[in-house]
């Protein structure tokens, strides 16, 4: 078999079933493969930085591995945001890239660049083959490492002529490499201090993250069956959306930078929280030596790295929050028995917290507000089958916020590298992987053009994806930040030259829709669910709304600007001198 | 009740460190492959740890197993992220803090030892007292001719720093060390 054949025969073999590529001279034997064969269908991109994110939409709707295919030299320096983007979210990506022939290495060769060395810091671990009989091995073994753990990225290199030399397939084998063992199974000791920690709880909460949408279906439901058990009240972080349902009556909202008041002002204020699948980012925390100063924190991560990093943990848990929550729920069940009245004060506390209706905005019945935008894309599609995805900037914090998740897996969004361009290509990866569901990417004007190439490549493969974009002709999260910052100087955060996009959607062989009427969204909203192809909606909104309430720059959770307090005085004032050079 | 905005004057995520740095002795035991070290030493450089020494060679042969000893400094938070970082790489099998691992066995400190090679040029009476002080130190002369000697000396870091330094005077042309290897005292392994 040859080294060409044996990357189909291990794509098979691993169950891939779609992937997404790009051409080029140095993987051109496997792309000869690939016709060859109907079982692996590939997805052809644009861009390689559209494969990655494809793939990344593909695998965090599916909980399968993404996987990208790439040429050397540039194809890999193209594939490195979104390795990145996985590696920061956790996202299982393997990312097959083409190297020059083995001879040529070193020589500065056509399209050679150092694969391996450029992406050693952005992925969980990579490979470069020189020996075809190594090959078989290396794939399983990449496919085991991105998928188990904490899931990441992983890239493959593999030089032409090993493409092309022949040797032995080995097919996938259970035995892993020694020195690669995720500790899955917690503490059961540790567990029982949990537990009798949160049973012992008057102010407790559950700040769970993108570790339980990760970990699988089942940790999201014992999720839910540990907030029904003991009454606790729940917040999530970005990445951690869907896992408990929106409408669930134990649900405070997200929590974070722009997060909902009570879910922060609860985390202030708890006096035990109990982590679950998060890592205490600094977009959560807010400023760390005033973060939730009165509470004893419980803390489950797969990943020992992130207990202790920014926060200390009363009670680490190292595991699969998967295996921790099945046992966090038998023990509750069997020692704990929930005091749900000793909770009232808490939740009456919380509900005055609630009241303040920190997600208000002032409707206008002349100018579509981006949050009614949200809502009523919500409204509109919430009893479908619909899979989100976003962009980055003031969007993605209204979608969010206003739009309700009710499963794990519907929400892709690019949290802990902020990828503006994500959204258009995740879509298509989700698409690719739902061909029957309403996939929706909510855009900003500026994100949405950093990846539009793959619009072509959604009309290529009929894959229907709704491109909504909240355009108000700014990149309105860098506006928002000069206004609290800078002065006011809006310095190039207008894009004064922005294209037609109902046009450009025509190009493509896309669907366009433009709104700009309040009372004419629904009817536009309902056009683009019924077209049966690619559609760029072109929804303008009020140009100079911001995204509030927000976390300003060191401050701590209960120092949150609230949108009825975010007159122009208080948002010049919100940052101080020190909190200006921290972003 | 949200009228706290008044300036906190500190930072938005990086609480002031009050913590003393200490030196430590980590040992790391790797498979021994292509890239592996760049791993160990990119993940050093990325994060903004230290490296104030590090040896690396194949020690199990037939196993392909590699031991890397480094020497960082840092307070103790950054110490045990250190460590945690390092075993989420792939190849790492192993990692033990040998400064924990000796303050837990009772000990002040690992068992650190590195050699020198110390070429040293001259005539007359420097060049006799450094051969004297060569024998003072107990390090060995490996090459010579009548205008230099080079020096083999194996010890503590203090040490092999202690010999460089009064042989400054006496015609040093240049060192090579090896960096520390270090292991802790008693039966166990790491």
């Amino acid at each position: 078999m040859t080294g060409a054949e044996m990357v189909v025969q291990a794509l098979k073999d691993n169950g891939v079933q779609h992937l997404f590529g790009y051409p080029g001279g140095a993987v051109l034997p496997i792309y000869d493969e690939l016709f060859q064969q109907d079982d692996v269908q590939h997805i052809l991109v644009r861009h390689e930085q559209g494969a990655g994110h494809a793939a990344e939409g593909y695998a965090r709707s599916t909980g399968k591995a993404g996987v990208m295919l790439v040429t050397s030299g540039p194809g890999a320096t193209n594939a490195v945001t979104p390795l990145q983007d996985a590696l920061m979210d956790s996202i299982p990506l393997v990312c097959i890239t083409g190297q020059v022939p083995t001879t040529l290495i070193g020589s500065d060769a056509f399209q050679e660049c150092d694969t391996v060395g450029i992406t050693r810091p952005c992925t969980k671990h990579n490979w470069l083959v020189k020996d075809v009989n190594e090959l078989a091995g290396i794939l399983h073994e990449a496919f085991h490492v991105a998928t188990t753990g904490r899931p990441g990225p992983v890239v493959v290199d593999i030089p032409k002529d090993v493409q092309f030399a022949k040797g032995i397939y080995t097919p996938p084998q259970t035995a892993p490499r020694t020195s690669y063992q995720p500790k899955v199974q917690g503490d059961l000791e540790r567990v029982k201090e949990a537990v009798a920690l949160m049973a012992s709880a008057k102010r407790p909460i559950i700040y769970s993250g993108g570790g339980v949408v990760n970990s699988g279906t089942e940790a999201s439901h014992l999720l839910r069956e540990l907030v029904d058990l003991t009454g606790f009240p729940i917040t999530s972080t970005l990445m951690g959306l869907g896992a408990y349902p929106a409408s669930g009556k134990n649900w405070l909202g997200m929590l974070g930078m722009h997060g909902s008041y009570e879910a922060n002002m609860a985390m202030h204020d708890c006096d035990v929280m109990v982590c679950i699948g998060a890592r205490f980012d600094d977009r959560i925390t807010g400023r760390l030596n005033a973060f939730s100063p009165n509470s004893k924190k419980i803390h489950i991560d797969i990943d020992p790295s992130s207990i202790n990093k920014n926060v200390r943990a009363d009670v680490p848990i190292l595991g699969d929050v998967g295996r921790v929550l099945e046992d966090m729920v038998r023990l509750w069940r069997a020692t704990a028995k929930a005091d749900k009245k000793a909770l009232y004060p808490w939740w009456e506390q919380i509900a005055k917290w609630r009241a303040r209706d920190s997600y208000a905005y002032k409707h206008n019945s002349d100018v579509i507000m981006p949050q009614y935008a949200i809502q009523r894309l919500y409204e509109n599609t919430k009893h479908l089958d619909t899979y989100i995805t976003t962009e980055v900037g003031q969007h993605q914090m209204w979608a969010a916020q206003h739009y309700g998740f009710e499963k794990p897996n519907r929400w892709m969004t690019s949290g802990g590298l902020g990828t503006m361009g994500y959204g258009l290509p995740a879509a298509l990866g989700v698409q690719i992987a739902h061909p029957e569901s309403l996939v929706i990417d909510i855009a900003g004007d500026a994100s949405v053009q950093m990846c539009i190439q793959e619009m072509s490549a959604a009309l290529q493969y009929n894959a229907p994806i709704k491109v909504f974009i909240l355009n108000n002709s700014y990149m309105g999260m860098v506006r928002q930040w000069q206004q609290l910052l800078h002065g006011n100087r809006l310095s190039h955060s207008y894009t004064e030259a922005m294209p037609d996009f109902v046009k450009l959607a025509e190009a493509y062989g896309g669907h366009g829709i433009r709104c700009d009427k309040p009372d004419e969204l629904d009817d536009a909203i309902k056009e683009m669910i019924a077209v049966k192809k690619p559609v760029i909606f072109d929804c303008r909104v009020a140009t100079l709304a911001n995204c509030f309430p927000m976390i300003p720059s060191g401050k701590a959770h209960n120092e949150m600007l609230l949108p009825d307090e975010a007159t122009d005085e208080a948002v010049a004032n919100a940052i101080d001198a020190k909190g200006r050079e921290l972003v | 009740m949200n009228a706290q905005l008044q300036p906190t004057g500190s930072a938005y995520f990086i609480a002031k460190e009050t913590a003393l740095p200490e030196t430590h002795t980590l040992s790391v035991l790797v498979d021994n492959e292509p890239g592996v070290l760049a791993r160990v030493i990119g993940l050093f450089s990325g994060r903004g740890y230290n490296i104030e020494s590090l040896t690396v060679s194949e020690t199990e042969h037939e196993k392909h197993l590699s031991r890397i000893t480094i020497v960082t400094r840092g307070t103790p938070h950054v110490l045990e992220q250190i460590k945690h970082q390092l075993e989420r790489i792939v190849p790492v099998h192993r990692v033990v803090d040998l400064s924990v691992r000796a303050a837990e066995l009772g000990q002040d400190r690992p068992l650190e030892r590195e050699l020198a090679l110390v070429k040293v040029a001259g005539t007359g009476d420097a060049r006799v007292e450094a051969l004297r002080l060569a024998d003072a130190f107990r390090a060995s002369v490996i090459d010579a001719n009548t205008e230099h000697f080079i020096f083999e000396i194996t010890g503590k870091v203090s040490k092999i720093e202690q010999f460089i330094a009064i042989m400054k005077p006496l015609g040093l042309v240049e060192v090579c060390r090896t960096g520390v290897a270090a292991m802790n005292r008693g039966p166990q392994g790491m």
